[in-house]
């Protein structure tokens, strides 16, 4: 392997991370504070095409971002409502929230299929972007790579950090302690779903914005669900979620390396890698039992129902 | 003025108005969307919903469908009774139709009487095998099902489309991406002159009823739902919960692979890269909706396939974006579950000195 295609391939695989990324550290915090939202596909789908119209219609990519945005939000609450308010089977509406996001996308952007945006340029960062190799691999992206790290830092920092993410962990941990000292759980929860769907829209914005850019049925491909399994193979932790985004983002694109290297197999074989490389990762972290209860946010996917504590 | 107040035993009303009072919900949903769209909501409440019961033939092509939704239905319905979240009836039916190919595919020049069984064999042993996969993980290492399920759904997909430009390509199909036509010796039997409901429907009706004897009469079917409604009884009970998950997995994996080949050796006749139209997914809607019950998923499966078969009429009639049947089942399982709100809790109107 010459350093061309070495460079070529970090590169690739740092974009390809970024949706992963985004949708994943959304999800971290939601799951933080004790709700699984396996929404994050139809979420993401929903961001991908109204991210796509908003920026057709307005010539300005910044909009789609925006409108992504808000629509991964309105998303989440329908979820929230559901959950948080009806107690509904978060699993159950999870999935249902997927299967509306799939078909609403697929509705609604029919109309824009085939059409082409200009997306966002690269930012080629002075200096820095003409170191050779790491230039090109770290400093000459797109702004949202860059928003993306960006996010993650101050995401980590208020996790880890400062009294929200205290809340967050109190209220993941043991809700009914967190609402014994006063903490509102359902508003927690609310506004974590409420995180969770914008960053899933602004995942999905990436992806008809600026890694094809167009509007496809179903383009995300099982990316909201690989971000789900990316989370529990970080152990909810945000620097891990980083790492873990890039080398997603690897085991995605390795069937264009081995393409590159001449390897004869065909591509709807290797097109499989993304997905087996997940069911591994779900085998290796399964199989540490005491590790995955240790780690896990102690309500996860359970309700929480104020009424009963009355 | 009202408030909400739990109830001191679930609804048993509810439980069976929950569905139909959904239903409702959609219905009206859907007609304000038409009229939002500038479309007649009564013209398309009646496409989508009469016009599929209209005539035989629109009668037979919706029973057609019926037939692969109630196979993966049912098994999700024991899977979920048992706390076993598969959601990989889609990939399991897949896995059918490719493995039932493979088989067909051998009987292509040949009226062998063998031919039709075998296919049907090789097709629910493939989509068991699919569901051995994660089940296997799940129980040995503690794997999550509902991802490593979704995973083998993109899996078993590649895997056909691969195997229909590859080694299961016609010789002969002027490089196309799909099998031979099989013999007539494979096909399954169709039941009436006009139509083309086969003996796959037929099977699948059988098997819900079979599935409902299993669950409310047989032992194993007691330990099923024990297991489900209180996973620590049953373990106190003695009850294998391993013994369980493979039993409803293996059982959920031949339903859908049984569906899978049903469709190639069925209505389709060959295999395609497009055999599915998500069939697995929209199952998961048919089980709750059924209330995870057999025969209640009988009732569901016709209801979906009936809005599978009007979205297929309102494109052609109105042109409606097919994708209106997916957002549907979407808004259909929300109504769901927010009306299963009211199994569990009453509005009462609140006391003048409560206020």
């Amino acid at each position: 392997m010459d350093i061309d295609l070495i460079t070529q391939v970090l590169f690739a695989a740092i974009k390809t991370g970024t949706p992963l990324l985004f949708i994943a550290l959304g999800e971290a915090i939601c799951e933080k504070t004790g709700v699984l939202n396996l929404g994050q596909e139809g979420m993401m789908l929903m961001g991908a095409v109204v991210g796509f119209m908003a920026a057709y219609a307005t010539g300005n990519a910044g909009m789609g971002i925006i409108g992504a945005m808000l629509i991964g939000m309105l998303m989440s609450l329908i979820f929230g409502f559901l959950v948080l308010h009806l107690g509904a089977n978060q699993v159950a509406t999870g999935l249902a929230l997927t299967i509306f996001g799939t078909g609403l996308s697929a509705f609604i952007g029919a109309s824009v299929v085939g059409h082409t945006i200009t997306g966002f340029q690269p930012l080629n960062i002075p200096l820095l972007s003409e170191i050779p190799v790491l230039g090109k691999v770290l400093f000459s992206h797109d702004p949202l790579v860059y928003l993306a790290i960006v996010l993650a830092i101050l995401i980590g920092f208020v996790a880890n950090k400062t009294r929200v993410g205290l809340t967050i962990k109190a209220v993941g941990e043991n809700p009914h302690a967190a609402n014994a000292i006063g903490i509102k759980v359902l508003k927690v929860r609310y506004l974590a779903v409420m995180f969770g769907g914008a960053m899933a829209g602004l995942g999905g914005a990436y992806m008809s914005l600026v890694y094809t850019p167009m509007w496809v049925e179903n383009m995300t491909a099982g990316r909201g669900w690989i971000a789900l399994a990316l989370v529990v193979f970080a152990s909810w932790r945000i620097g891990n979620i980083v790492l873990g985004a890039y080398l997603f983002g690897l085991a995605s694109i390795m069937h264009l390396v081995l393409q590159g290297m001449g390897w004869s197999i065909s591509p709807n074989l290797l097109a499989m890698l993304p997905y087996v490389a997940t069911i591994v990762v779900m085998v290796i972290i399964g199989a540490d039992k005491y590790k995955e209860k240790l780690l896990a946010p102690r309500s996860l996917g359970k309700p929480f129902d104020p009424r009963q504590m009355a | 003025m009202i408030r909400v107040q739990a109830r001191t035993e679930p609804s048993t009303l509810m439980t069976f108005a929950s569905p139909f009072l959904a239903i409702v919900l959609t219905l009206i949903f859907g007609s304000v969307l038409f009229s939002a769209l500038g479309k007649d909501p009564i013209q398309a409440l009646h496409v989508l919903l009469v016009l599929p019961l209209s005539d035989a033939y629109n009668i037979s092509e919706m029973l057609v469908k019926m037939g692969p939704l109630l196979l993966c239905a049912v098994g999700l319905s024991l899977c979920y009774r048992a706390n076993m979240w598969n959601i990989g009836a889609e990939g399991q039916l897949l896995a059918g139709a490719l493995g039932g190919s493979a088989m067909a595919l051998q009987f292509v020049d040949s009226d062998s009487a063998l031919a039709m069984p075998l296919t049907l064999f090789a097709g629910i042993l493939s989509g068991m095998a699919w569901a051995a996969i994660p089940t296997y993980l799940k129980t040995k290492f503690n794997s999550n099902l509902i991802l490593t399920t979704i995973m083998l759904n993109y899996i078993a997909l590649y895997l056909l489309i691969w195997a229909v430009h590859g080694p299961l390509r016609d010789p002969a199909g002027f490089g196309f991406p799909e099998s031979a036509l099989f013999s007539d010796a494979t096909l399954l039997p169709v039941l009436f002159d006009s139509g083309r409901v086969h003996l796959g429907v037929v099977l699948a009706v059988l098997l819900a009823l079979v599935a409902w004897f299993l669950l409310s009469k047989s032992h194993l079917g007691f330990k099923i739902r024990v297991y489900g409604a209180d996973e620590p009884a049953a373990t106190y009970a003695g009850f294998n919960a391993k013994a369980i998950s493979w039993f409803v997995m293996l059982f959920a994996g031949a339903l859908a692979g049984l569906a899978g080949v049903a469709e190639v050796a069925g209505p389709i006749g060959q295999l395609t890269p497009n055999i599915s139209p998500g069939y697995g997914y929209s199952a998961i809607i048919v089980a709750y909706l059924g209330r995870l019950h057999p025969a209640g998923a009988i009732i569901a499966a016709t209801f979906l396939a009936i809005l599978y078969m009007g979205g297929d009429l309102a494109q052609i009639e109105m042109g409606i974006p097919i994708a209106v049947v997916g957002m549907f089942q979407g808004v259909l399982l929300f109504f769901l579950l927010a009306c299963d709100f009211f199994i569990r809790y009453r509005i009462v109107p609140s006391r003048e000195n409560m206020a």
